[in-house]
This record gives structure tokens, C-alpha cells and sequence, in this order.
């Protein structure tokens, strides 16, 4: 009973509030845009997940391709007339639909997987430094700080130089790139945070520290985060695709939408446009939708955008 | 001023000695040279002397000093593709590649703070509204992808212009450059509009946010009270604020420009330092895969130190050596 | 009689916000002669500084002058091209601002934000124009003047800063000088130092000088007249010595009241009941009447200007004759 009232007291504003939840909701759902981006959001998840069972064709079964629908154009008829091939086959003849479906899968999964990664690392050590101070913070802030002088690229680019291709390399790449990021923004969001009001109130009720900063401190920083890693997937899912498409990224057994429209860009000249063509166009939408439902979380959540 | 230079190129010395170590350890340790650079069915005593030739036997440190040396004195070794210094494959290539990040940065500029501007006094009219709308597709769209379309439109199915290489260069001050002749510009353009895109909406948001802070300033309506012209209050009062920030941000994304040229170059096969090192990693071409990193490196740290003494050259309130 | 040097009647500025319509100059009437010093007292929102820019023409969107006249020596200002509002501007008429650390660019060095201000009004050389800003801010008391123009603003402190600003508006040698409470952001010892220049500047060049404040004392010892200003109205005005020795109106009465005085020592200060009114949502008839302790029915009209001798004139019902 004595620990219920302490919580009480020291409960930090609002951030389970089941009303102001619902509020956020309604006002994210104000902006058509952000609702459509949100739509296309969810209905792009839904259908990478579950591609195997909604995808036209395995395309990494060899057993269902055939050599002799390769290049056939969209809308074509399959060699023996089974199929109808809507956005057309690449040079194996395997069918565009179902390579896209299968390449979201993996360029959602790369993306979301190093983006939680990153943000867990992140997270953990900007709440260590802020904890801890002094000299370790100063010295972490300042690899961050140089860290995020060099554009994500350029690191990308010498971590995989060195490391080679690879699912788990490009995530280590992918986290790499993104954990400055959130230890940055967790680390200067818990400084504010701790000077506020109701942290001086747990700490007035001698609750131990490390408590305050993972019950208290982090709570209120979590919309925040939440604006930052919607933000971030997407870029990750863009520098995935950069990486593969130059060659350095997945290997040609994980087939993302940027190894997809690398392969589709031999044969670019040649009028072949859509092996490439519609790959780019799934990432666009993928990478547009979650660009505009960040961008409408950003408005909703930051109270001090809102005034 | 003396002290902050002292201060910044110590400060950088460090960072490139910590790069060079990280760089050399991945690249030379890490994966193992010896194997593509003898026959696959050497004798062990063959094996053993050319790793002894090449000083792989010695400890880590050891060669990480030998290379650190000859690095210093430009000396990256041979490339094994061209078998010729690496350092000299890289400066072969490096103006071409200083040439599409400048156009780039250029057309970034001069699309970039107009449109920004207008964006800025015209906020809530359609046409503020729908610069930024392309400002946010300019950040989203990944610069691959831009210069896919790029080319679906303007060389596959407009047949307006070439989807890659240099085109004819002539020489400039020793330079080849493509933008003197009429076919080497016909090149340059789709790959520097390629480029130049993200930055232009940097350039755009930059801009419009400086205007929009400071057209509410008192300063601005000081000026206007002072009897000047409205041409006077914008492009000297306004403009110089702005430019600040703006040229300080931009000056720092140039080094990135040069990061991006790697994409840029490949999609455009513009025979840049970018397509030599993707090139490079694809044949496991180890010399020339440091001899990029730890130059564009170095390249980026000079790069951010010349806007930081630029800042503070416009900005008469910095004071260099006082910051914080 | 003469043309009086700058004639407002029924002067209207209203803001046209998403809110709704604030007028927050809503029909104000004001003559300044040559060579005289009015101040006009209200509290923030009361659209004292609205008129200033109104006269200026620099009045913000979303606002917009949409009625009334504003006559300079005898020409209406309201109807001139955008280029006569640019040569009347810092050349017949001057103006100061609030917060001198605001109103100079701090971009451009001292000598630059000076000498355009001469050369858009007159075609003489850079030299020439130099000398002048040299001389002008020699006249507001800054030490060493050929030195300090080639400063940057953050080189002033905030006093030295609003010399320099009035200095700028001394350039051109205007009728009258506009100043938005340009000693409020300042300190008080500053502030009165920067008064007595005013008014020896004034007395010497002849220049009529329209003081905008909310502090009454600032106006005791500088301004000929005042007009005390509430809701974007006028509600009081006469010879300075009259208005704050005999507030006619219960307003004038509550802010003269508000200020502490050092013959009642202890005991507890007046203030004036309420919030001042939204200038969206004015009610009807005396805006003043929710706040006045002598408020009647007749106040839900809106009460007429009353004329008394000497210029002195009251909007009230019931005023304190």
C-alpha cells in the first residue's frame, strides 16, 4: 500500500494516460496523408509477412521457374500459358510479383531488426553516459559526436570494405550507422528529464536511481524515440538498398528490393525497365509511407512542436 | 585563432590515426592478402616466403609502422589490378570526382536558396507548400533510386541524354574537366542532378527555416523603418543571416557529397574515385580500398575544418578559440 | 492655425486571425505639432505600438489599416505608392523599437546599417554619408564615435545599442521620431540617461517625438502630452501635468493609482480588478466597464469623447469632473 502511494506520487506525467493515447490516435488520423501513409504502412507489413503464402510463385524454388519466361513483359502468359506474369519475370524467368513480395520481407526484416538493435544499444549506452557523467560521458559524446560527422555511407561503406558481404554484416553495418543517433537523443532527453519536477519528487522519496531512470526517465522519452526510429527504419531500409544495389550489401541467396533492382539494371538499356523498375517502386512506397507516418508521429508526440 | 587551429589539427591527426589503424587492421588482418596474391597450388615453402617477402610475419604493430610510414609518404602500396601506387590510380581519378560533387553542390545552391526563399515568404501559399512537398521527396528518395528514373526517363525512353560515362574532357589548369565541352556537360548533368537532389532539399528546408526565424525579427522591421527598399531588406539584411548557417551546413555535406558520389559514379559509370573503389571491392583490390577510405577520410576532416574557420570569418559574433 | 505635423482621426488597424478579428487599434483620433513631445500610456495589447507601425506603414500581416486617415503635414499617408511609403519612412519619420538587442543586424557592421540608411534617402557619397552617422552618434553621447561605427553590434552593450538605433533615426533629420518603449529593456540608470538625451535632442533639432510606453513616470518627466490608450481606443488625453494630477477617467485613475509611490510607504498598492479584454471578443459599448468600479447600464453604450479646455479630452460617462 505504502509502495502504491509512493508510485503515485512519483508517477511521471501522463505517459500511460489511456485518454491522451487515444488523443494521439485521433490526431494522427486528422492528416489524410499520414492516414494513407499509415495504411499502405500496415498493408506493406502485412503482405511481407506473409508472402510465401499470398506470392504468385516461390521465386527461390527452381522447381517453379522456368528459364523460358525469362524477360517476358508485364501482363505476358507464361510458356505454357499457366500463368499470367502481371509485372512481368526477370532474366530467370522468375515472376517480378513474387520477388517483390519475397524482397520486402527481407528489406523490412534487415531494416526493423538493426533499427531495434541499434535502438537498444542506443539507448542503453546514452542512459549510461547521462547516468554516469564526467569523463565517460565526454568521451562517449565525443565518438558519437564524430561518429555522426561522417555521413552513414561512408561508415557503411568501410565496415563492409573490411567485413564483406552478408545478412549479419549489413545489420552490423546498419547498426553501426544508427546507434549514435539514439545515444545522442536518449542521452539529451534524460538530461532534461531529470531536471524536471516529478524526478525531484522520486528522488525526494529516496527511490534508488537506476529506478528513476528506467521507470521515470525513460517513459518520457520514449515518444521521442519512437519519432526518431520510425525515421531511422527508413533510412536503414534505404541504405540497405544502396548497399545492395552497389554490390556490397545482401548476398545473392537474400535477395532485398536493392539486389532486386541491382539485377534489373544490366538490363536497363536494353528497354527491360520493369525488372528494375517496379522493385524501385515497392521501396519508394515502403520508404515514402513510413517517411510520412514518422513525419505525422513527429507532430503528434512532440508536445513542444505542438505549443 | 592559433590555438583552435593547433587544437582542431591535433584533434584531427587523432581521428586519422585511429581511421588508419581501423582501416589497415580490417583490411591487411582481418582478411588475408596472401591468398589472391599467390597461385592457389604454391608450395608451403613458396607460401612462407612470400609472406615473409611481404612482411606479414612480423607482428601487427609492426607492419601496422611500416604501413603507417609509406602512408605518410604517400606510399599505399601497388594496386594489384593496375599494378600501378595506388595513391596515383585514386588522384587519377579524383577530378572527375571533385567535378560532379561541385556541380552538384552548385545546382544545390542555385535551386536550393531561391526556392527556399520563396518557400520561406510563401509558406502558406500552394506554392510554399509545394516546394516543400518536394523538399520531403527529395530527403526520402534514396539516391539510387533517382538516378534509376533518371535514366528510365531521360536516356531510355526520351533518348535526351547519355546514362553514363565522362564524355569529351579538355583540359583546364592541368584538369580534365566535362563541363567546357558540349557532350562532357551532357554527361555531367544527369549524374550532378542526381547527386545534387538530396542537397538541394537540405538547401531548401535550410534556407526556408532562416527566413521564416528571421522575417519576424525586429532587425528586419528596424530596416524597413529606416526607409530601405524591400530588395535591400531581403537580399543584404535577411540573406546574410541566412547564409550563414546555410553555407556552414552545406559546407559540411560537401565532404558527404563525395561519400554519395559513390552511388552517383556507379549508376552513371562516371569514372570517379567512387566507381574505382566499388570496383576495387568487388575485386578485392586492398591497396586502393585504403588508399579511398583514409584519403576521403582525410578529405572529410579538412573539409569540416575549412567551414569551421569560414564560420567564423561570416559570423562576426564567433569567436574562434572561446566556443564553448 | 497651421496644419498640425501629423493628424490620425479614426485611425482603425485590425489583425485578421484564424481566431477571429482583433481590432487592436479600433478608431483612434491624435494630432502632434511641430516640435512636441506625446506620450502615449497603456498597458500591452492596448494597440499603442499598432499605431506607431500603422503610421510607419509597417504594420504586420495579418493586420491591416482598414479605416480612418493619417495625415503628415497635411498629406494623407494612407494612400501612398509603395515607393513614397519607402522615402517617408526613416526620412520624415523615424523609428525606435522595443529591445535595442534585436533591432540592429547583427551581421553588418554599425557603419554599414548607417550609412544605407542615408544613402536610400539621399544621394550623397559613402564618405559623406559616414561623416554623418559619425556626427550622429556623437550628438546621442557614444564616446569615440570614428571608432566605434566600425563595430558589430555585440561589441554595444544594450544602452550604447539603443544610441546607436536613435542615432540611425536621427540621420535624416526627421519631423518626428516614433519610440516604442525604447527603454524598457533597458536599466533604470540607462533608462534615464537615454530620457535626458531624448529630450535635449528634441529641444535642440525641433523634432516632435511620439513616446510609446506603459510606464507613466517615463512619461511625467519627458512628454508635453499624453493619451492614454485602452482596448485600441483612446480614452484620456490632455497636457501631461493634468492627466496624471486628475485622471478624469477611471482607467487613467486605476494605472496612476497603480504606481508605487514613495509618500504612501507600507501601504498596500492599488491595482486595477480583472484582465484586460481580448481584443477578438470586446464587449459592447466601454471596453473598460467590466474592470470600472463606477460601470452603469448607460456604459453598455459606447460612450462619447468629451472635449474640455486645453486639448483635454475623456470617452467616459462618468468621468471625475
Amino acid at each position: 500500500m505504502a509502495e502504491h502511494t509512493q508510485e503515485t506520487l512519483a508517477q511521471a506525467p501522463a505517459v500511460h494516460d489511456e485518454s491522451l493515447f487515444l488523443q494521439a490516435v485521433k490526431e494522427f488520423f486528422e492528416n489524410r496523408v499520414a492516414a494513407i501513409g499509415l495504411v499502405i504502412l500496415i498493408a506493406m507489413i502485412a503482405v511481407a509477412l506473409f508472402a510465401p503464402y499470398i506470392a504468385p510463385q516461390n521465386p527461390y524454388d527452381l522447381m517453379s521457374i522456368d528459364i523460358m519466361d525469362g524477360k517476358l513483359a508485364p501482363g505476358s502468359k507464361s510458356f505454357d500459358e499457366s500463368v499470367t506474369y502481371w509485372i512481368g519475370t526477370d532474366s530467370q524467368g522468375r515472376d517480378m510479383l513474387s520477388s517483390i513480395l519475397y524482397g520486402l520481407r527481407i528489406s523490412l526484416g534487415v531494416g526493423v531488426v538493426s533499427t531495434i538493435i541499434a535502438l537498444i544499444i542506443g539507448a542503453i549506452i546514452g542512459l549510461w553516459a547521462a547516468y554516469i557523467g564526467g569523463k565517460t560521458d565526454t568521451v562517449i559524446m565525443r565518438i558519437v559526436d564524430l561518429q555522426l560527422s561522417f555521413p552513414a555511407i561512408l561508415v557503411a561503406l568501410i565496415l563492409l570494405a573490411i567485413l564483406g558481404k552478408g545478412v549479419d554484416k549489413i545489420i552490423l553495418a546498419l547498426i553501426l550507422v544508427q546507434w549514435a543517433y539514439y545515444a545522442r537523443a536518449i542521452r539529451s532527453n534524460v538530461l532534461v528529464e531529470r531536471g524536471k519536477e516529478y524526478v525531484e519528487a522520486a528522488k525526494c522519496l529516496a527511490l534508488p536511481q537506476r529506478r528513476i531512470m528506467f521507470s521515470h526517465v525513460l517513459p518520457n522519452c520514449t515518444p521521442e524515440l519512437i519519432v526518431i526510429s520510425t525515421v531511422k527504419v527508413a533510412s536503414a531500409i534505404a541504405l540497405e538498398a544502396t548497399l545492395s544495389f552497389l554490390g556490397l550489401g545482401m548476398p545473392i541467396t537474400e535477395p532485398s528490393l536493392g539486389l532486386l533492382i541491382s539485377n534489373g539494371f544490366k538490363y536497363l538499356q536494353s528497354g527491360y525497365y520493369w525488372i528494375s523498375f517496379y522493385p524501385g517502386v515497392a521501396l519508394l512506397v515502403l520508404i515514402v509511407s513510413i517517411n510520412l507516418v514518422g513525419d505525422r508521429l513527429r507532430d503528434v508526440l512532440n508536445p513542444r512542436l505542438k505549443r | 585563432m592559433l590555438a583552435f587551429l593547433i587544437r582542431r589539427i591535433s584533434q584531427s591527426a587523432v581521428v586519422l590515426l585511429v581511421m588508419s589503424l581501423l582501416v589497415f587492421v580490417g583490411v591487411f588482418y582481418i582478411g588475408n592478402p596472401i591468398d589472391i596474391l599467390i597461385a592457389p597450388d604454391a608450395t608451403p615453402a613458396e607460401y612462407a616466403r612470400a609472406v615473409h617477402e611481404l612482411g606479414l610475419d612480423k607482428p601487427l604493430w609492426e607492419q601496422y609502422t611500416i604501413f603507417l610510414k609509406g602512408a605518410l609518404h604517400g606510399d599505399f602500396g601497388n594496386s594489384f589490378v593496375y599494378n600501378e601506387p595506388a595513391l596515383k590510380v585514386i588522384l587519377d581519378r579524383l577530378p572527375a570526382t571533385l567535378e560532379l560533387a561541385f556541380t552538384a553542390m552548385f545546382i544545390a545552391v542555385i535551386f536550393g536558396i531561391p526556392l527556399g526563399m520563396v518557400a520561406g515568404m510563401k509558406a502558406n501559399h500552394w506554392i510554399g507548400r509545394n516546394i516543400m512537398r518536394f523538399s520531403i521527396l527529395g530527403f526520402s528518395l534514396p539516391t539510387f533510386w533517382v538516378g534509376l528514373m533518371l535514366i528510365i526517363i531521360f536516356s531510355v525512353h526520351l533518348n535526351w541524354l547519355p546514362s553514363g560515362g565522362r564524355g569529351e574532357t579538355v583540359m583546364l589548369l592541368g584538369i580534365p574537366v566535362s563541363f567546357l565541352t558540349l557532350g562532357g556537360l551532357a554527361h555531367l548533368i544527369l549524374p550532378a542532378t542526381n547527386l545534387a537532389l538530396f542537397k538541394t532539399s537540405l538547401a531548401i528546408r535550410l534556407t526556408r527555416a532562416g527566413v521564416q526565424e528571421n522575417m519576424q525579427m525586429d532587425y528586419v522591421k528596424f530596416a524597413r523603418a529606416k526607409g530601405l527598399s524591400e530588395t535591400r531588406v531581403i537580399g543584404l539584411h535577411v540573406m546574410k543571416n541566412i547564409m550563414i548557417p546555410v553555407v556552414t551546413v552545406l559546407g559540411m555535406e560537401f565532404g558527404s557529397l563525395i561519400a554519395f558520389a559513390v552511388v552517383t559514379e556507379t549508376i552513371f559509370a562516371w569514372p570517379g574515385m567512387g566507381k574505382l573503389v566499388i570496383d576495387s571491392i568487388g575485386v578485392l583490390d586492398r591497396p586502393i580500398i585504403v588508399a579511398y577510405l583514409l584519403i576521403t577520410v582525410t578529405m572529410f576532416i579538412i573539409i569540416n575544418l575549412i567551414v569551421d574557420i569560414l564560420y567564423s570569418i561570416l559570423d562576426p559574433r564567433v569567436r574562434l578559440g572561446q566556443e564553448r | 492655425m497651421s496644419t498640425p505635423l501629423l493628424e490620425i482621426s479614426n485611425l482603425k488597424t485590425h489583425f485578421f486571425t484564424r481566431a477571429g478579428v482583433a481590432k487592436a487599434v479600433n478608431g483612434i483620433s491624435l494630432t502632434i505639432e511641430k516640435g512636441e513631445v506625446v506620450g502615449i500610456v497603456g498597458e500591452s495589447g492596448s494597440g499603442k505600438s499598432v499605431t506607431g507601425f500603422s503610421i510607419m506603414g509597417l504594420v504586420d500581416e495579418p493586420g491591416r489599416v482598414v479605416g480612418g486617415s493619417i495625415k503628415f503635414k497635411g498629406r494623407e499617408l494612407l494612400t501612398q505608392s509603395v515607393e513614397e511609403w519607402r522615402n517617408f519612412r526613416g526620412n520624415e519619420v523615424s523609428m525606435i523599437f522595443q529591445d535595442p538587442m534585436m533591432t540592429l543586424n547583427p551581421v553588418l557592421r554599425i557603419d554599414t546599417q548607417m550609412i544605407e540608411a542615408v544613402r536610400c534617402h539621399e544621394k550623397v557619397s559613402k564618405a559623406e554619408a559616414r561623416k554623418r552617422a559619425i556626427e550622429a552618434l556623437a550628438m546621442v553621447g557614444i564616446p569615440s564615435p570614428e571608432e566605434r561605427v566600425k563595430a558589430y553590434p555585440h561589441q554595444f552593450s544594450g544602452g550604447m545599442r539603443q544610441r546607436v538605433a536613435i542615432a540611425t533615426g536621427l540621420l535624416n533629420r526627421p519631423d518626428l521620431i516614433i519610440a516604442d518603449e525604447p527603454t524598457t529593456a533597458l536599466d533604470v540608470t540607462i533608462q534615464s540617461q537615454i530620457l535626458s538625451e531624448m529630450q535635449k535632442l528634441c529641444k535642440k533639432t525641433g523634432m516632435s517625438l511620439m513616446w510609446v510606453t506603459h510606464d507613466l513616470t517615463v512619461i511625467a518627466g519627458l512628454a508635453n502630452r499624453v493619451a492614454v490608450m485602452y482596448a485600441g481606443k483612446i480614452i484620456e488625453e490632455g497636457a501631461v501635468e493634468t492627466v496624471l494630477d486628475k485622471p478624469l477617467h477611471p482607467y487613467t485613475e486605476g494605472l496612476v493609482g497603480s504606481v508605487p509611490s514613495r509618500n504612501h510607504r507600507g501601504e498596500p498598492l492599488y491595482q486595477i480588478p480583472g484582465m484586460t479584454p481580448s481584443l477578438i471578443n470586446l464587449p459592447e459599448g466601454c471596453s473598460f466597464r467590466m474592470r470600472c468600479p463606477k460601470a452603469s447600464e448607460k456604459c453598455h453604450c459606447e460612450p462619447p469623447v468629451t472635449e474640455l479646455e486645453n486639448g483635454r479630452r475623456v470617452r467616459c460617462f462618468h468621468p471625475n469632473l
